[in-house]
């Protein structure tokens, strides 16, 4: 067991490294590069100024020199600086890493606070009224675009309350009204995909742990329902959910992007896409290898978790 | 004991496995027994109906802006127009082609790029299926829609890259599901025995191993398809996917909601559209993967 969580953390190491090489090969190998985006069809501009602008930003090295300089600049937690505006990144994804998360977070809170309770008592109740209306529900959830809904949200808001969101970021710690007030609907909005599929696990889940020999024994025990569920079926049941939810996580980092746009978030997703439209490489190598990294970190530490929280699954 | 007894005796079904009957039967199947699967595929016809017959059904030319701008439903512009005067029904029926073009042809590039993969790493074996895999798996290790993103970012936003980029995005999921099935029926007997009747590689590969391994691969394309819609309308959302002025769910969506308090139905119609697409092809695929599933061998 300690074995297999050492194998898989060792693991780790050539895979994130093979990932910051895609990117890199990447923004390198597509066409246009960033003294051309920069200058345009400027013809003020010679070849040799040109020349001279890619030397400052250290582009006519070698690639593997290039590559040797990002990669070791990371390690040290140095991670460029920003073609356009000069800043250092790390300070940038700093900045916008706390966004991200709490957006992300907030989003599984929205969900879990719905998905659960409706998933169990679908799967007590199954097929239903209330189970059939519940399944319905979640195939459409799953269907609706998260932008669409985040539309309609500001949509029904700006005519109804004559309410639109903040442009600038509220900090939590400056105001946590204000901030909820901002997070509130775009929270909102990615949670709805979220709960459809937490909502089928739960009910699949409970549905199956209902049907073992150990809670039939303790039903003709003479234990109630509530003793069943929150002594036998809801931890057993919960081992698949929290791995669906930690996958969740991790596919959030890369999800929230669009809604990050949308409500103006300055979270990691919106640093990559500025730095996409400003053709800003340095950025985008960095942002993309961060949401990337955190998508594997999460999905690592679901794997060990599961394996943890589940004896019956033994690793050589 | 008497036959009957033993169970291995006793006939699973006497009907003929999903894969060999004809479409009759298998959509009279459909019907009876998964209804949702049912109105997914009526759903999806009725989609491609709408962008093949596009000039037919739509009311107006959807580049002409003839008339006045934001005006709401009404018996001549059944959804209004849009910021440009431009009618919205003509366009979101025009824009079903552009997704249909996208979700199709990403999903063909994904299943030739992954399906080959798959199939020769896992056929192969050996060094060449550990690197291929171990690359497929560094692919499959991103968030698509971050990969998406970048590639089209970095490509040029346009119609054809978006779809190159949703079609590298979902391959590896189908390279891992095409050597999963290689190397479940690799070691089977009839394998060996068409060898020694002297079958030629590429000859066992196209007759034997390829019709297995269809079922997984159709419901892994259904259900694809559904996100290669999602993946075009929110890359044309960002402005990375179809360009001005050609009409696409996901850019009209990210236009008129600027104009959306003036005109909500601008910001309803289209992603209207866009749901329930998805949604037909989800319900599609669950249909299907529920009729191929080798398991229930009705």
């Amino acid at each position: 067991m300690q074995k297999y969580i050492l194998r898989r953390i060792i693991l780790l190491v050539p895979t994130l490294i093979g990932m910051s090489f895609l990117i890199f090969a990447m923004v390198r190998l597509l066409p246009g590069d960033i003294v051309d985006a920069l200058v345009g069809l400027d013809p003020t501009f010679t070849e040799e100024q040109k020349n001279v602008l890619r030397e400052s930003f250290g582009l006519n090295d070698p690639w593997p020199i290039q590559y040797a300089k990002w990669l070791g600049g990371m390690v040290q937690g140095d991670f460029g600086t920003s073609f356009r505006s000069r800043e250092p990144i790390t300070e940038q994804i700093l900045r916008a890493l706390p966004i991200t998360l709490e957006l992300a977070i907030l989003a599984i809170v929205f969900s879990i606070i719905v998905a659960i309770p409706l998933g169990v008592v679908s799967a007590l109740r199954q097929n239903s009224q209330v189970d059939f209306w519940a399944r319905f529900a979640g195939l459409i959830g799953l269907s609706v675009p998260s932008f669409w809904l985040a539309t309609l949200f500001l949509l029904f808001t700006s005519l109804t309350f004559r309410w639109v969101p903040s442009v600038i970021w509220i900090s939590p710690l400056e105001d946590p009204l204000g901030n909820l007030q901002q997070m509130f609907l775009p929270s909102l909005a990615l949670s709805v995909q979220l709960m459809a599929v937490e909502m089928r696990m739960v009910r699949a889940s409970m549905l199956e742990v209902l049907r073992q020999d150990y809670i039939r024994t303790a039903w003709a025990k003479g234990l109630d329902l509530n003793a069943i569920l929150y002594r036998h079926a809801l931890k057993n049941a919960f081992i698949p959910v929290i791995t669906i939810i930690g996958i969740q996580l991790g596919a959030l980092m890369g999800g929230s992007i669009i809604i990050e746009q949308i409500f103006g978030l300055p979270g990691v997703g919106w640093t990559m896409l500025q730095g996409i439209f400003n053709r800003d490489y340095p950025v985008v190598q960095v942002a993309s290898l961060f949401l990337a990294a955190a998508f594997v970190l999460i999905n690592l530490s679901v794997d060990l978790t599961y394996a943890y929280l589940d004896p019956r699954i033994k690793y050589s | 004991m008497s036959e009957e007894q033993i169970s291995a005796f006793q006939p699973q079904s006497t009907r003929q496995p999903m894969s060999q009957r004809s479409i009759m039967s298998r959509t009279g199947w459909l019907v009876k027994n998964h209804p949702i699967g049912f109105l997914g595929g009526v759903i999806v016809l009725f989609v491609i109906f709408t962008a093949i017959f596009a000039p037919l059904i739509a009311t107006h030319d959807p580049a002409a802006q003839k008339s006045k701008r934001l005006l709401p439903p009404s018996a001549e512009h059944w959804m209004g127009t849009d910021e440009l005067g431009r009618d919205v029904y003509s366009r979101i029926i025009y824009a079903s082609r552009t997704s249909l073009y996208v979700g199709v042809l990403s999903v063909a590039l994904a299943v030739v790029l992954g399906v080959t993969t798959g199939v020769a790493a896992g056929y192969i074996g050996g060094t060449f299926d550990n690197i291929v895999m171990r690359f497929v798996d560094i692919l499959f290790a991103f968030p698509a829609l971050v990969l998406a993103i970048v590639i089209t970012g970095l490509l040029g936003p346009s119609l054809t890259n978006a779809m190159i980029a949703i079609g590298v995005v979902f391959s590896p999921r189908f390279a891992r599901v095409a050597r999963g099935s290689v190397l479940s029926v690799k070691n089977e007997v009839y394998l060996e025995a068409a060898r020694v009747i002297g079958g030629k590689q590429w000859h066992i590969v196209r007759l034997y191993v390829l019709p297995n391994i269809l079922a997984p691969l159709i419901v892994l394309a259904t259900l694809t398809l559904s996100l290669g819609i999602l993946a075009e309308a929110g890359l044309s959302f960002l402005g990375l996917g179809t360009q001005p002025p050609d009409p696409a769910w996901g850019l009209m969506l990210s236009q008129g909601r600027k104009f959306m308090e003036l005109s909500p139905g601008l910001a309803i119609f289209p992603g209207l559209a866009i749901m329930v697409t998805v949604l037909a092809f989800n319900f599609l695929g669950d249909g299907l993967r529920d009729a191929l599933d080798p398991r229930l061998k009705l």
